[in-house]
């Protein structure tokens, strides 16, 4: 039998249905499991995406952008292939795509975690004969601590800065991590959050969203000689080392990013402070995520695909690392970062 | 343990130096005085002997946690540092019982108990260091499995360490430095004593601190001052070393405060010949037919004790002083150079010893052209020190300078990447570099620095999509990519299948403007050779 879903230069590719995946050049047909820039790309004729992530699909891919928006497990049939999208846990919105053909059933997990997340529909275990799982954490040494712990270190970290009078410069993706992290602190605090200008509308999309968090406040909004000691700063990591930084004096600096697990990333990209907070799959989340589809193949892409894919033969499961573009979560400096999962760096004011 | 733990993530944490002085302030003051010497130890940069070789952890945790060696592999080219790699594997493990923070027992134990583990049985070095790496918490485990390395670095300077101390103790930076260096052994009694105010007992080993030239701006020498306020010297390429004479003995430390003894017999006999209380700074050098023998002679030695009689005649040493900094068991350092130079030279006259010869030159323009024969006489170039000035600890500023000759250039083409560590870990940083030989490309050079963050990452993403074949953590890449790469000297060399070394090559920059085949050739590089 033969696959029905395939790598292609312009994306994933099911020749059955004749759509595509998350293409990252434009098709005729393209289903998008969400809004990340390397996932979500302009261009393409006709869209199909989950429906909690309609408002963020069309700030990236554009307002006049024809977008199906489907509800999570609401079938779709494309020619003889039934689509379906279920939650990934990733992001809001944020979908794995079912594919099932003459009773073979093939799951694109797109990005997605299995730990808790208050801004988004947690992930669902979707059987299947074959899994493309994404691997950015895909190596052992990637375990996250619970989310609720790390929140708990953000904000001693910001206490911490407001004692010592400094501004504490939070850097976390623009969509989905930056909703997060204001969500999580609302155990902890309802202080007002200032915002780059990358995030504001993002910020609010996830509020029109229904999803709660801190009250948050444009940094361009505020009068030119603010005090800016002991208040909490979210920017994309584009935004690290630039001259905009130079207003909020002194400061410290934190970013939140899964790479931050390891020293290494931690020292290379000089921030002060490293949260290891993701919103990718540990390597316990992949393992369990894997036994649990039941597949007896598994197509590892999306980041460090040689070890899981070592897994998975020890297991005796077949498996195979796919070739795709997909970038993950950068993990190197702020400029590779920033043409990732950030929208387009628009600094404020 | 704890403690420890809690300053090296204290340091981990900041980039400000402030924070870091008062964080071994803290350290210092809080910790019992037996932890303390081992923390300021290892602050001071020295390490353990390794207890344990890598391959047998790397064994172990495979076993402990059930992964495969492969996949142990994979995380620790990843990672970049062995002892991160384990605490991590080890705390991602499912079945992990948060460990209790305060069960560690103090440093200055874990560290009795790592030597006694040093020739154990290897299953009770097992059993022991199992039941540690379950018990620890993650920052300890990692400390616990860098000690039992030998690789425990804290990322502080040495002076850095010595200020906190000092400031802590209320000695002064200068004493508390020379407390500090040669031979330490850490202890509660030792700890105490170095924060004695009044000046304690020293050992005759003691070497001082080394004081240390500056950068000379190759565009503007001048601007430093008139050129005959300084005595210039040859720039020796050896090992600076301090030799040191004091009861009726002799010691033989390195820059890096290593002690040299046994290494260097022929050095060691002809300090016989020195008076008792008297220390010199100068050159160890591989020294044939009366002249200096280029650094890869002397490298045939440094690595080896009580040489035999083949190696001392293939290889013969001198140590070639060029300033006296105690004599008679007083303390020169604060005389002018001028001085200690002519001390020196009464004393190598009823000695074993040579003193490196000082260069006439009465301007810059008559400096420069000495400089320029530099290469020729084997030598790095020039340094240049103030006739007026005192022997100070580390780098001060305007007194002494370093004149180095121009580098050497190749263009390269980059044939082979593997990744980094430590800071690097992860990204493909160290590159082996070759040069035309006919149609084939032969390595000569393997460069690890000199590309700026940005570009490294960028290299890092082409060379993961220019792979041709992967060999562990090397990859071979796509012959496309030309580097110019600086080095100190040349030399044929049969052991190298180019027939050349190069001497500290680095990358100077990466050439994007050239095509791989306008690289440089083989016979354009062994051109070099002599030059
Ligand atoms: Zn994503
Ligand atoms: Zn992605």
């Amino acid at each position: 039998m033969n696959d029905l879903v395939i790598p292609t230069g312009q994306g994933l590719y099911c020749p059955a249905g004749d759509f595509h995946i998350d293409p990252w050049r434009p098709v005729e047909r393209a289903v998008i499991t969400h809004g990340h820039a390397d996932h979500a790309r302009s261009g393409s004729k006709r869209y199909w995406g989950a429906a909690p992530g309609l408002s963020l699909l069309r700030e990236r891919i554009g307002y006049g952008a024809g977008i199906v928006p489907l509800a999570y497990g609401q079938r779709v049939e494309f020619g003889p292939v039934t689509v379906s999208l279920h939650p990934a846990g990733h992001v809001l919105g944020s979908a794995q795509v079912r594919l099932e053909h003459q009773g073979q059933v093939w799951v694109v997990s797109g990005d997605y975690k299995r730990d808790p997340d208050p801004t988004c529909t947690p992930f669902e275990v979707v059987p299947c004969d074959v899994f493309i799982t994404e691997a950015t954490f895909g190596l052992p040494v990637y375990r996250w601590q619970e989310p609720a712990e790390i929140a708990r270190e953000i904000h001693e970290w910001w206490q911490d800065c407001k004692a010592q009078g400094l501004c504490a410069i939070l850097h976390c993706y623009a969509l989905g991590k930056a909703q997060r992290v204001l969500a999580e602190l609302m155990r902890y605090t309802d202080e007002t959050v200032y915002l780059h200008g990358a995030m504001t509308k993002l910020v609010k999309l996830y509020r029109d969203a229904g999803v709660a968090m801190l009250p948050t406040d444009a940094i361009g909004n505020q009068p030119k000689f603010f005090d800016w000691k002991g208040r909490l700063l979210l920017a994309p990591p584009g935004a690290g080392g630039t001259p905009w930084m130079r207003r909020f004096k002194p400061y410290s600096t934190g970013f939140a990013s899964g790479w931050m697990r390891v020293r290494g990333s931690r020292r290379r990209q000089a921030y002060d402070r490293g949260f290891a907070l993701s919103d990718h799959a540990d390597w316990p989340s992949l393992l369990r995520t894997i036994t649990e589809t039941g597949a007896k193949r598994v197509l590892p892409t999306h980041g460090n695909t040689e070890a899981l894919v070592q897994w998975c033969r020890e297991q005796g499961i077949d498996a195979a690392p796919l070739k795709t573009e997909y970038e993950g979560e950068p993990q190197h400096d702020a400029a590779a970062v920033a043409d990732s999962e950030d929208p387009v760096a628009n600094p404020a004011g | 343990m704890r403690q420890f733990a809690a300053l090296y993530a204290q340091l981990d944490a900041t980039t400000s130096t402030s924070a870091k002085l008062a964080a071994m302030q803290r350290y210092f003051a809080d910790a019992p005085p037996a932890d303390a010497a081992w923390g300021l130890y290892f602050l001071l940069g020295h390490r353990l002997k390794r207890v344990i070789p890598p391959t047998r952890l790397r064994d172990w945790i495979s076993q402990l946690t059930g992964l495969s060696p492969a996949l142990v592999e994979d995380s620790y080219a990843h990672v970049g540092d062995l002892a991160e790699t384990v605490a991590l594997l080890l705390d991602a493990r499912l079945d992990r019982i948060a460990p209790d923070q305060a069960s560690a027992p103090p440093l200055h134990e874990c560290v009795a108990l790592l030597q006694s583990l040093a020739g154990a049985d290897p299953d009770l070095q097992r059993d022991t260091v199992f039941a540690w790496w379950q018990q620890l918490p993650f920052e300890q485990c990692f400390l616990f499995t860098k000690l039992l390395t030998g690789a425990l670095r804290v990322g502080v300077s040495a002076g850095l360490a010595a200020r906190a101390l000092a400031a802590q103790s209320g000695v002064d930076v200068a004493v508390m430095q020379h407390r500090l260096m040669g031979e330490w052994q850490p202890s509660a009694a030792a700890f105490t004593a170095l924060q004695a105010v009044a000046p304690a007992q020293q050992s005759p080993s003691q070497p001082y601190p080394f004081c240390l030239a500056q950068p000379l701006d190759d565009a503007a020498p001048d601007a430093v001052g008139p050129a005959d306020a300084f005595l210039a010297e040859w720039k020796w390429d050896g090992i600076r070393g301090q030799l040191i004479r004091r009861e009726g003995q002799c010691w033989l430390w390195s820059r890096g405060e290593e002690l040299l003894n046994g290494r260097f017999p022929e050095i060691e006999a002809a300090a016989a010949s020195l008076p008792d209380g008297c220390v010199l700074d100068g050159e160890v050098l591989a020294w044939k037919d009366g002249a200096v023998a280029p650094f890869a002679l002397l490298q045939t030695r440094i690595g080896r004790k009580a040489p035999g009689k083949k190696t001392l005649a293939d290889a013969p040493l001198i140590f070639m002083p060029y300033d006296l900094l105690e004599l008679d068991g007083v303390d020169l350092r604060a005389q002018p150079l001028q001085q200690r130079r002519s001390a020196l030279a009464a004393l190598c006259d009823r000695s074993a010893f040579t003193p490196s010869p000082t260069i006439d030159a009465q301007n810059w323009d008559a400096l420069r052209a000495q400089r320029e024969q530099a290469r020729q006489r084997g030598v790095e170039g020039l340094m240049l020190k103030r006739r007026d000035s005192v022997y100070g600890a580390g780098r001060k500023a305007g007194l002494w300078w370093k004149w180095k000759v121009d580098a050497l250039t190749i263009d390269c083409v980059l044939v082979y990447a593997q990744a980094g560590h430590g800071r690097r870990s992860n990204l493909y940083t160290d590159y082996t570099l070759a040069v035309w030989s006919g149609d084939a490309l032969v390595p000569v050079a393997k460069a690890y620095s000199g590309l700026t963050d940005a570009d490294l990452v960028a290299m890092d993403r082409w060379i993961r999509a220019h792979t041709l074949e992967k060999f562990g953590p090397v990859r071979s890449v796509e012959p496309l990519q030309v580097f110019e790469i600086a080095f100190e000297g040349i030399q044929a060399s049969p052991r190298h299948k180019a027939g050349v070394a190069l001497r500290f090559p680095r990358i100077a920059r990466w050439r994007q403007d050239k095509p791989a085949a306008e690289a440089d050739t083989l016979d354009n590089v062994r051109a070099l050779i002599g030059r």
